[in-house]
């Protein structure tokens, strides 16, 4: 009996739904190569390169022809800095997050200690209450905390305390170390204590014990919960939401504001690119996670 | 100090841990214990919080009015209750959907030749890692009245030779379903193609042998040991489906208000945080309550860490 063999049936349900994952996102990268302003319908790709030409809001000419869009993009200034707040607040939330979940993973699967059972249960609170419970609870911690040294210390005008980058950040932290923990744990729980053990008993110490043998052989759980946490930060949107300032905007913030009031194929040349970034670090992450096994 | 340190392994636990427990307690505990302070407070007229302790909040979500029409001191307004059984059973409706689609395809992975199988999960993995709002947004113009459907739709007509008028689908109950779907669709793949993956094909071969037709072999093996999957998925589905606004935002319009919206719209535009709060903590209460008893029926599986 082949074990790998499946009804027909299945087959054809197995097309439909993969047909229904990326029919949405095939039409956005077509129309992100529209020459209709307008977007509402295509209007057929920019086969011409050269100096700009418009009839009405058809774009019939363009410096980068087909990619007429992307070059766009890149000057829009509200894009741009969107942009830039996006991968500030992901670099430093990810590595933040993974040096903090990695020690945790550490401690709670080699170390006993007060508070483990506590910790272990945190750990699980952000996976089952909604994202916007979260959100909500943070930004009302915030207004409040600000509200109230705003008015003690007196802060008026631009001193005042208000939402912004550092808040966004802190916030991302908070909602990565549960992943980064999680997945470093599942990779610790996986090889025994003896190998440490046995460098100890040769005469390393704890640092020289972690840098030679623990740190390499978790290396790639660290790698994966860093990647999971990259791509947790440069997704979100709701904790965002609640937590972000004027000038703080990130990209999925912007997009949002922006599907409110117009939308031009810019917005499908965006959404093109991150397609494609994500694309790569998922394809990164299963490696690693290959790796791993 | 130090030499204390390196001798007590309890001491270097701790030390490890407190960052975590700081960020755990303090973004996330202490939050969930504001939002309930301040649920219990009243709103002054320049949007901020009064603390004081009453249960008005928690009465007007269930329906009492406080501020009627005609004059009477309380009144029955069904607005919120009506709120949150939509909220309940479109999420309801959008996990049932999810598992059918799922189901097949999680089943079809499971039993792809191990080498093809790291693929066919890579192209469940790219959809659920697009941006969420950029997945709305592709259904947007999908949807829209002049959209991708409805211009195929009109061009299959005009080859038929039949008259075509484009359906509204966009900002209908319906568009909020299917974007629903559509956005957890790979949270339900993940966990039952882990629980599918794990079942020996001795199974499958013992059954086939003791005579089980194929029908029979999948209610009778393959079902009941997916479910720790299906659970999971379950959990995965329901929880951010009971919380979400985008969706009903962009693709329902004002025509699909739920919870989450109502809570967003308290903190933003009507500026009622402490009404905020309590709709906040009685989503979360739904979600638990949910969670809970679903869990002790069917049982918890490590699928949902997997996923």
């Amino acid at each position: 009996m082949n074990p790998y063999k499946r009804s027909p049936l299945i087959k054809v349900a197995t097309v439909l739904v993969y047909f229904f994952l990326y029919a949405p996102i095939i039409g956005l990268i077509v129309f992100a190569f529209n020459s209709s302003r307008t977007n509402v319908f295509f209007g057929g790709f920019i086969n011409q390169w050269g100096p700009l030409q418009m009839e009405g809001s058809t774009v019939l000419q363009s410096p980068c022809g087909p990619f007429h869009w992307f070059c766009d993009l890149t000057k829009n200034q509200e894009v741009m800095s969107a942009t830039r707040n996006t991968l500030t607040i992901a670099f430093i939330s990810t590595i933040s997050a993974t040096v903090i979940g990695t020690m945790a993973a550490l401690a709670l699967q080699r170390y006993n200690f007060k508070l483990k059972a506590f910790s272990q249960i945190s750990l699980y609170i952000p996976i089952v209450i909604p994202e916007i419970v979260m959100g909500i609870g943070i930004l009302v911690l915030f207004s409040q905390v600000f509200t109230f040294l705003n008015s003690t210390l007196g802060l008026a005008g631009d001193s005042r305390l208000t939402l912004g980058l550092p808040t966004v950040v802190v916030s991302h932290i908070a909602f990565s170390v549960p992943f980064v923990t999680l997945v470093v744990q599942a990779r610790l729980q996986g090889f025994d204590k003896s190998f440490e053990e046995a460098a100890m008993d040769l005469g390393a110490n704890e640092l020289v014990t972690f840098w030679r043998v623990t740190f390499p052989m978790i290396l790639p759980g660290v790698l994966s919960g860093a990647l999971l946490a990259f791509t947790l930060s440069l997704d979100d949107f709701v904790i965002t939401f609640f937590t972000t300032g004027p000038g703080s905007t990130t990209l999925p913030i912007y997009v949002y504001g922006l599907l409110r009031r117009i939308i031009t194929p810019q917005v499908n040349a965006l959404s093109t690119i991150w397609v494609f970034v994500v694309v790569t670090i998922v394809f990164l992450l299963q490696r690693f996670q290959s790796q791993e096994t | 100090m130090l030499k204390r340190l390196r001798e007590n392994k309890s001491s270097q636990g701790t030390l490890l841990i407190t960052p975590t427990l700081v960020f755990m307690v303090g973004l996330l505990i202490i939050p969930l214990f504001l939002t309930l302070i301040i649920s219990f407070g009243k709103r002054s007229a320049d949007g901020n919080v009064i603390y004081t302790f009453g249960l008005h909040n928690y009465t007007r979500i269930l329906g009492m009015n406080f501020e009627c029409q005609n004059g009477q001191a309380v009144c029955f307004d069904p607005l919120y209750a009506q709120i949150l059984w939509r909220s309940l059973t479109l999420a309801f409706n959008s996990t049932v959907l999810v598992i059918l689609l799922a189901y097949p395809l999680a089943y079809f992975i499971a039993r792809a030749h191990p080498k093809r199988r790291n693929t066919f999960l890579f192209m469940v993995l790219v959809p659920l890692w697009t941006n969420f709002v950029i997945r709305v947004y592709a259904w947007m113009m999908l949807l829209r009245t002049q959209g991708v459907i409805n211009s195929v739709l009109g061009w299959l007509a005009g080859v038929v030779g039949i008259h075509f008028a484009p359906f509204e689908m966009l900002y209908t109950p319906g568009a909020v379903l299917v974007g629903m779907v559509y956005e957890f669709l790979p949270f339900m793949i993940l966990p039952i193609f882990t629980s599918l993956e794990k079942i020996d094909n001795s199974l499958y071969e013992a059954a086939a042998d003791l005579g089980a037709n194929p029908i029979r072999t999948f209610l009778r093996v393959t079902l009941p040991l997916s479910m720790p999957g299906v659970v999971a998925g379950t959990i995965l589905v329901f929880i951010p489906v009971m919380g979400t606004f985008i969706v009903s935002d962009l693709l329902g319009g004002k025509q699909v208000i739920l919870i989450g919206n109502l809570i967003q719209r308290q903190f933003l535009d009507a500026r009622d945080p402490t009404f905020g709060s309590a709709a906040s903590l009685i989503l979360m209460a739904m979600t638990l309550v949910v969670t809970f008893f679903y869990t002790r029926k069917f049982g918890f599986g490590e699928e949902i860490v997997a996923a």
